[in-house]
């Protein structure tokens, strides 16, 4: 669902760029609102969620498309806990859809997808390895790589059980925004892939924007 | 195709287990009465880091269900089991567990006060005894597996749980093609309608596998599982076939 965010760029107290196949991490307050948005268009940003005070309670894709009844993400979505909260909630949305089955690439799941010699190139996992092992003062490991939301990706399931991948419906200037309910640290891998459509094969920085209640 | 049987026992409806199921066996699981829900969840018995990943699963074989043929992915490119039979054509991975909450929610609150082995079990709780007892906790838990059952999309993403699946004497047999720690529950999908907890019961049966062949169906379902059995192969190489 297209729904617009009536929030101007020049009240963000927050406006970071984060650079194809970098990371970006922070703790986004409950009641701030937070956009990130596609600059140049056909980005995928890998992201996860957790509780800010306990991280063991984290962003659940399961939970949140069974709660919702309907496996894409897009503006009234409640993005749920794995202990059942709600965490975010999608409040605007210029892409319509966004993906949270496909999970993120990973230098061993590209030898798969891709080919065997590929296996040193650049992949989320790795973006979200180093942002652990930089940020330990958030207390999180490779046991906290979960399941993640693919924003601006488009991943159709089919009526016979197929999974598809597209050209992502996302275009320079598209965005999606969530509001927090709770403390959230939002981990993002703007995701480096070369190898699939969900990128347009060219990787491209991406913006992130926060607003105050 | 019968093989010997080294091992069968049962598992009760809305209970749950865990066991090591090496390289080169095979895991059948039989629904004794219909209807009946599998929650499972693989780790690496070497690394419990590398675990079952849905994801990786589906995307690697583009498909959104479950069956013969398809292979059951790690995080790290690894194979931990392919699906060598299915009589059903359809498992889920995107349901995820029952809660304390959801259960008393669907149907009612047993505890074990008043009811002893008829109180009523819950997936998520049934996973986290079970990774306790290997050091794991909430942290460690994946999207799992919902073995026996089916939730199918319309066109515009809607979910649907189809409760005529799994029918009486329905079976899968998972070939495992490296050392794998399984965890299960047989406690009931989420999305269950049932209006009585559905308490269904599982036989599961232990046999060798045979040395895989140059022209096995799952490793030849699509190029991707041609490279995750390479990864894997290499895995193990010193381990015989």
């Amino acid at each position: 669902m297209i729904k617009e965010s009536k929030l101007k760029p020049d009240d963000a107290v927050v406006r970071d760029k984060v650079l194809a196949g970098d990371y970006y991490i922070k703790v986004v307050k409950q009641g701030q609102t937070f956009r990130i948005l596609d600059l140049e268009g056909n980005q995928a940003a890998d992201t996860l969620f957790y509780n800010a005070d306990n991280p063991t309670e984290r962003y659940s894709a399961v939970d949140t498309i069974r709660e919702q009844g309907n496996v894409y993400l897009t503006a009234g979505t409640k993005l749920i806990s794995n202990e059942g909260n709600d965490m975010l909630e999608i409040v605007a949305d210029t892409c319509g859809r966004h993906d949270t089955l496909g999970g993120a690439c990973a230098t061993e799941s590209n030898t798969v997808r891709y080919a065997l010699h590929k296996k040193c190139m650049h992949a989320c996992r790795d973006s979200w390895m180093l942002a652990v092992a930089e940020n330990e003062q958030y207390g999180l490991s490779k046991r906290d790589i979960t399941h993640n939301i693919n924003f601006f990706m488009n991943v159709p399931v089919t009526k016979e059980g197929g999974l598809t991948f597209e050209d992502g419906i996302s275009d320079a200037g598209k965005y999606v925004e969530l509001k927090a309910s709770m403390d959230t640290i939002v981990l993002i891998s703007n995701c480096p892939q070369l190898n699939n459509p969900c990128n347009g094969y060219n990787p491209t920085p991406i913006e992130v924007l926060i607003w105050d209640k | 195709m019968s093989k010997e049987i080294l091992y069968e026992d049962g598992i009760p409806g809305g209970s749950h287990w865990s066991m090591l199921m090496r390289k080169g066996t095979e895991l059948r699981l039989v629904d004794k009465q219909g209807g009946a829900n599998v929650g499972m969840l693989f780790y690496n018995p070497s690394n419990y880091l590398e675990r079952y990943n849905a994801p990786d699963t589906l995307k690697c074989q583009h498909t959104f269900k479950l069956t013969r043929g398809h292979c059951l992915y790690s995080d790290m490119g690894r194979i931990f089991c392919s699906i060598v039979e299915d009589t059903l054509g359809w498992h889920d991975t995107v349901g995820g567990n029952t809660t304390k909450q959801s259960v008393k929610m669907k149907w009612g609150e047993r505890n074990y006060q008043d009811y002893r082995n008829e109180w009523y079990l819950n997936g998520y709780d049934s996973f986290l005894v079970e990774l306790a007892k290997y050091g794991m906790n909430e942290r460690d838990m994946a999207a799992n597996l919902n073995l026996f059952s089916k939730v199918a999309v319309d066109d515009e993403g809607n979910m649907f749980f189809d409760k005529t699946n799994s029918k009486e004497g329905a079976a899968i047999t998972l070939r495992f093609e490296m050392d794998t720690q399984v965890m299960l529950h047989t406690c009931p999908h989420p999305m269950n309608p049932a209006t009585e907890y559905p308490k269904l019961p599982v036989v599961y049966q232990i046999s060798e596998a045979e040395c895989l062949t140059e022209n096995d169906y799952c490793q030849n379902l699509c190029a991707e599982n041609q490279r995750g059995f390479k990864n894997t192969e290499l895995y193990n190489i010193g381990c015989g076939c």
